[in-house]
């Protein structure tokens, strides 16, 4: 699959994706490299794992990332329950010492967390590590591991080789600054807000059955919107949101009711200080500019 | 700009000369090795590698590390593959700075394409701020200098080094900030007993795993604001080096430099050759010696880089002399938009250092209300200085 196609089916599965996306996806798929997404909150980073693992028709596996994650909640933990449970009931049966400790570190008694499941897959799944800049900086170290080698070493076991090498997207969005290490084993795109055009195109893509000039108005106004000084500038999500929200209560035009139009801005400004920004009057100044 | 660049026959292939396309991006500090070498010629096997546009895509996803890199990509592509014969090996120049003035400001692009020109620059707003503000000997200069200085001539390598150490104590200072809570944590000193009673009543009262707990570090960040303008040009010399020291021996560091507009400067800063450093500072700080505008350099702070990076665990360091050609109000508000972040500001005025000196310009007494801490700096000594009143903050 060359990177057009690759753009072509995205789309198909309601993603626009710009040139230097599809082509950072395609070149990550074909050399076997993470990549690395970075951009403002609400711009479709996560999105992008979903798509491909719709594309590639195969799982998509997720890693929420936050401080304080650690392996035993990322790679692997072992079933402490049910080890006590086996070594009461061997106990009982008078079960020795050895073969008791052979058992309960076995497979069956091994919880797989997502990055050791993403590399047992008989599929190469898409493995979605999402905002790592929100973990601390020894998980990173964790990773690298996990990128480079595809293999995790459990003492207990051994070591644990990739069956299928996944897929893997890593997310920021500047939490903090990710090391120079995890950088230079990803290949790296930034996703910005889309431009006019591409945005269209995601309304039409996801909002089947939207008018054309009222899709031209909501496009227009959450640009010129995104342009004010907005503490939470609208995202992708929001502007689908805003878009549905209108449909929903069946406005043809921004213009023509203000008060509509102004509740309907709660899809859109997420915070208190936005809202008293965009009073009823910048709504409609901006509504006008983009009818 | 628009034609591929014509190798020499001699050329020996599509190999040397990703390499030094390689060598080209790292000559212009972006950190690259021979694996992306490799990685680049591999990658060129899955694209269309006689278009331009596709290539540049491809490179841009294996070369570029942070939104920075891909900032500056497009530059330092067309400079090595489509300037139809000339390979510029360093884009960063020796002494005139030349077409990519790279700053990570988003605001200023218009006035960026203006000085890259070599034309005269807008002179900011003349509401007559300065002309109010004179003594008659310093006053905030209006016009964006056309002169363009070359930082390296005014910072030496040893005084970055001595900064260096000076902004280590001064981190470590503000850093030493324990907790008398304990908080569970994989190498804690203590047991924590709570925790470990808690989970061993699933493994059937037993303890199986012991959870240790200690005090968390409450690391403090100094993100370091610089003016840069006319009025200032003499102390620049102090404050840069130790902005460069504070980068370098820190990370968690932030840096900006302002006159007419507001620029990042802690990637640049964090060059490991101290002196290309300086020479990318000098790229960025175009304008150098010109005109100020605290208040909107200030402002425009606020409202983009701080939301990102300052929280109640950062110390923010203006380094000005309060003299400014904007309204003064602006100064106080954008201070206190700044200060219900959380932070602490200190401002280090060098004028302060003067006999007789009272804090009079209209930006300063807008300043005064907001700041934590109000100190004279003028030379490295006195930032040294600093440490014991950055304990007690």
């Amino acid at each position: 699959m060359d990177w057009k196609t690759l753009q072509t089916a995205m789309a198909d599965q309601g993603y626009i994706a710009d040139d230097d996306l599809a082509m950072a996806v395609h070149l990550a798929l074909a050399l076997g490299r993470p990549l690395l997404l970075e951009g403002a909150a609400g711009v479709g980073k996560t999105e992008v794992a979903r798509v491909l693992s719709q594309v590639q028709d195969t799982q998509l596996i997720r890693l929420q990332c936050y401080e304080g994650l650690d392996a035993a909640q990322a790679i692997y933990e072992w079933n402490y329950q049910r080890q006590l449970l086996s070594i009461r009931a061997a106990a009982e049966d008078g079960e020795t010492g050895r073969e008791v400790e052979e058992r309960i570190f076995s497979e069956d008694f091994l919880l797989e967390r997502p990055l050791l499941k993403a590399i047992r897959q008989e599929k190469s799944p898409v493995l979605l590590i999402d905002e790592v800049d929100r973990a601390d900086e020894e998980f990173e170290a964790y990773l690298l591991e996990i990128l480079s080698e595809f293999q995790v070493t459990v003492p207990e076991l051994g070591t644990i080789n990739a069956v299928t090498r996944p897929i893997v997207i890593l997310t920021a969005n500047g939490t903090r600054d990710l090391s120079d290490a995890l950088r230079r084993r990803c290949l790296y795109a930034h996703v910005a807000y889309p431009d006019r055009a591409t945005e269209l195109a995601i309304l039409n893509a996801r909002c089947a059955g939207i008018e054309e000039a009222l899709a031209g108005q909501i496009i227009a106004f959450v640009q010129s919107l995104r342009k004010e000084d907005l503490e939470k500038k609208p995202g992708i999500a929001e502007m689908l949101d805003f878009a549905a929200a209108l449909m929903g209560l069946g406005i043809a035009d921004l213009t023509h009711d203000p008060v509509v139009l102004q509740a309907s801005l709660a899809t859109l400004l997420k915070t208190q200080s936005d809202r008293d920004n965009i009073t009823t009057e910048v709504a409609q100044r901006l509504a006008g500019k983009a009818a | 700009m628009s034609r591929v660049t014509k190798f020499a026959g001699r050329d020996p292939g599509p190999a040397a000369r990703m390499s030094g396309f390689i060598a080209h991006l790292r000559d212009n500090g972006m950190r690259l090795g021979v694996g992306e070498t490799e990685l680049g010629l591999h990658a060129l096997t899955h694209v269309h590698a006689p278009s331009p546009h596709e290539t540049r895509h491809a490179l841009r996803a294996i070369c570029c590390g942070c939104a920075e890199d891909v900032e500056r990509f497009d530059d330092l592509f067309d400079a090595f593959w489509m300037n139809g014969g000339r390979v510029a090996h360093k884009t960063i120049p020796t002494q005139t700075p030349a077409s990519d003035h790279v700053h990570s400001s988003r605001n200023a692009k218009g006035s960026d394409a203006d000085t890259g020109a070599g034309a005269p620059t807008t002179p900011d707003g003349d509401d007559g701020a300065a002309e109010a503000d004179g003594e008659g000997k310093l006053m905030a200069s209006i016009a964006q200098a056309t002169m363009k200085k070359d930082l390296r001539d005014l910072v030496q390598p040893e005084d970055i080094l001595q900064a260096q150490k000076i902004a280590e104590r001064l981190g470590a200072a503000l850093r030493d900030r324990r907790s008398r809570r304990r908080k569970q944590a994989r190498k804690g000193d203590q047991i924590h007993y709570r925790k470990v009673i808690r989970q061993s009543l699933s493994t059937g009262g037993e303890p199986l795993q012991l959870f240790k707990k200690r005090r968390p570090d409450r690391p403090m960040k100094i993100v370091a604001i610089c003016d840069v303008s006319g009025s200032m040009t003499t102390y620049a010399q102090v404050f840069l080096a130790f902005i460069a020291g504070l980068m370098r021996a820190d990370t968690t560091s932030d840096a900006y430099l302002f006159h007419t507009r507001l620029v990042r400067i802690a990637e640049a800063l964090r060059d490991k050759d101290a002196i290309r450093a300086l020479g990318r500072l000098s790229v960025l700080a175009d304008g150098f010696g010109g005109g100020s505008k605290i208040g909107a350099s200030l402002m425009q702070f606020s409202r983009t880089y701080a939301r990102r990076f300052v929280d109640g665990r950062t110390v923010v360091l203006i380094l000005s002399d309060g003299y400014d050609t904007d309204t003064p109000e602006l100064i106080g508000e954008a201070l206190a938009t700044l200060k219900k972040r959380g932070c602490k500001i200190i401002w280090l005025n060098p004028l302060k250092g003067w006999a007789g000196y009272e804090p009079v310009a209209r930006g300063m007494v807008a300043a005064m209300p907001h700041l934590d801490l109000f100190r004279p700096a003028n030379r490295l000594a006195d930032l040294a200085d600093l440490e014991r009143e950055l304990t007690r903050l």
